[in-house]
């Protein structure tokens, strides 16, 4: 993969004035739906506002698919910024703001109502969009403000908090468009503290405090790195006190919990390929009949957790 | 230099024109066709105002056309350069970038495939357009109601008189004070989060500049819009400040003057805009 086709942080800090923003953060993210994650003030929106130019970093470099802000016209034809600012020029309706918007390409008249249309109706904002933003409630101006960050087609998307305000079924709609564009091939860098949410359509994360990255890639290799906080992981069985008891005779888990509903049994243990190898050794046994097995902390909540060590939330 | 030429005709001269006339006919609308401009409007029509009702209550006699030319100039002079232009073009230009900011909406732009310098540009020439329709129209509105009421010894001093030429300065006066008090403003809007007392420090700069040495006098607006006036109104008083005689200088000279100190003031407002970063919290 080329720095044409990378999103690229080199050793980027930004102060502003004494007040650390980032501090000697580089990164390199591939095409894909990469989630910054991290609490209020950490540094997640300004790494966005430095990718995008709206700051320009202390020392460092940043490049996105090979283009910087500097070139204004080549850049902003590739990227959209959805920014966590809920205000708009006062007296606009949603259809003057996405249609303006893209008459500062340069576009013709008649393309710029072709995608202005075909953004606002994607974001199911059709028949709202001849009233004022003014008169929009908080979701709607949400998706109006994604709505022409995606109008113009980019290749690289930015979304700050992008879920703030939308009820569930405007989430779960954000959410299946996020996992369309990136299935098209685009970059996508969101941050967001619904978590959980994100977790699914997420590919890799950057986790992000006090100015400071503390660890960033797949979600999976992120957490198997956090070597110091045992792995739990959740087995469905027909015998979960018999499976417990039988891996702590091995010596093996640090930790046991039945599942709610007596079902499963969560294990948690320091050596994860070891755990495997010995469970696939007791359901060879034939002692347990077991019906699935899954990770039950490599999800983003859990690693904020254990990295970050407060509740998510960001903004 | 043939790089030089080379490179400015590799620019993207017709992209540039087309997302420049796009920002301005945003940019107009949002100066003019709002509430908030009302202030301006009072500050542009306030005289036309006066002047109509003068023209609907009072009686003019020929023996005092004379008086009301000198009057007509003193309100240009005193007023329109000194408070109208002033305080209008305050208002118009510093909402362009800072009143944005405090919107929170100037981020809209700079997320646009534009050039900063071209949306800067853009911006003052539709801060100028705004102002030259406002002031531009409220001088005309002005002169007509003026002589209006002199029936046709008005119509004969404005056609066949210096009447034409009297208005054709004065428009030349509004407009070269719209775009020099609006580069000035636009940048000080740049520099500073409120920019309201540095422009009183202008106004109390262009105040005391005709008593300045010759050099510092080349720093003013009014200073060259003075040359250009007219008639010039003898002041009385305070006013006597606002209108001592200074070196003698062509209308040409004091036109090239004013558009030279105005096309520094942008380039450093292109060099500033560059580099402006987007912080709202701490607007």
């Amino acid at each position: 993969m080329t720095t044409n086709d990378l999103i690229l942080f080199e050793d980027v800090s930004k102060f502003y004035g004494e007040v650390l923003g980032v501090n000697r953060v580089s990164l390199s993210l591939p095409p894909g739906v990469t989630t910054l994650v991290g609490p209020n003030g950490s540094g997640k929106s300004t790494l966005m506002n430095l990718m995008t130019g709206l700051v320009q970093p202390s020392s460092g470099r940043i490049s996105v698919l090979g283009m910087t802000p500097g070139d204004p016209n080549a850049f902003f034809r590739e990227v959209g910024y959805c920014t966590q600012f809920d205000s708009f020029p006062r007296g606009l309706t949603g259809w003057e703001f996405v249609f303006d918007s893209l008459l500062l390409h340069g576009m013709s008249g008649m393309d710029a109502h072709r995608l202005a249309s075909e953004a606002l109706a994607r974001l199911g904002l059709t028949d709202a969009a001849y009233r004022k933003i003014a008169g929009y409630s908080k979701g709607m101006r949400q998706k109006v403000r994604l709505a022409q960050a995606v109008a113009h087609h980019p290749r690289v998307l930015v979304l700050d908090e992008p879920l703030n305000g939308l009820d569930p079924m405007a989430r779960a709609e954000s959410l299946a468009l996020f996992e369309e564009l990136s299935r098209q091939g685009m970059h996508l860098v969101i941050s967001s503290h619904i978590l959980d949410e994100v977790d699914r359509i997420s590919d890799r994360v950057v986790l992000i405090t006090g100015g400071y990255l503390v660890a960033q890639g797949d979600i999976h290799a992120v957490r198997r790195e956090v070597r110091d906080k045992p792995m739990q992981v959740l087995i469905r069985c027909d015998r979960p006190e018999l499976l417990a008891s039988r891996m702590f005779t091995l010596n093996h888990c640090v930790e046991a919990r039945l599942h709610a509903d007596g079902g499963g049994v969560f294990l948690r243990t320091t050596d994860i390929d070891e755990f495997y190898r010995l469970l696939n050794g007791i359901a060879t046994e034939g002692l347990v009949n077991i019906e699935a097995v899954a990770p039950a902390d490599d999800d983003t909540q859990a690693i904020y957790q254990y990295l970050i060590g407060s509740e998510g939330g960001a903004s | 230099m043939s790089a030089l030429v080379d490179t400015l005709r590799q620019q993207p001269w017709t992209l540039w024109w087309i997302q420049a006339k796009r920002i301005l006919r945003i940019e107009v609308r949002r100066n003019l066709l709002t509430w908030r401009a009302a202030w301006i409007y009072f500050l542009a029509f306030v005289p036309t105002a006066i002047i109509l009702i003068h023209f609907l209550f009072d009686r003019h006699l020929q023996f005092s056309l004379a008086d009301d030319t000198d009057i007509l100039a003193a309100i240009v002079q005193f007023y329109y350069i000194r408070l109208g232009i002033f305080f209008g073009c305050l208002g118009i230009f510093s909402r362009l970038i800072r009143g944005e900011m405090i919107e929170r909406s100037l981020h809209l732009y700079l997320l646009a495939p534009v050039r900063r310098e071209v949306l800067l540009l853009a911006k003052f020439a539709s801060g100028a357009i705004s102002a030259v329709l406002l002031f531009g129209s409220a001088m005309v509105a002005n002169f007509a109601l003026m002589y209006a009421s002199y029936g046709a010894a008005g119509q004969e001093y404005v056609f066949n008189g210096p009447g034409l030429g009297q208005i054709e300065a004065y428009l030349g006066v509004v407009v070269l004070g719209c775009i020099g008090y609006g580069a000035v403003f636009l940048l000080l809007s740049m520099m500073f989060r409120n920019p309201t007392p540095a422009a009183m420090l202008v106004l109390g700069w262009e105040a005391i500049n005709p008593v300045m040495p010759s050099l510092l006098q080349k720093i003013s607006v009014a200073s060259y819009l003075k040359h250009l006036m007219p008639i010039t109104v003898p002041g009385k008083g305070i006013f006597a400040l606002l209108s001592v005689q200074t070196e003698p200088v062509s209308g040409w000279i004091a036109t090239m003057g004013l558009l030279l100190l105005t096309a520094v003031v942008l380039a450093y407002s292109c060099i500033r805009i560059r580099t402006l970063e987007i912080r709202y919290t701490t607007e």
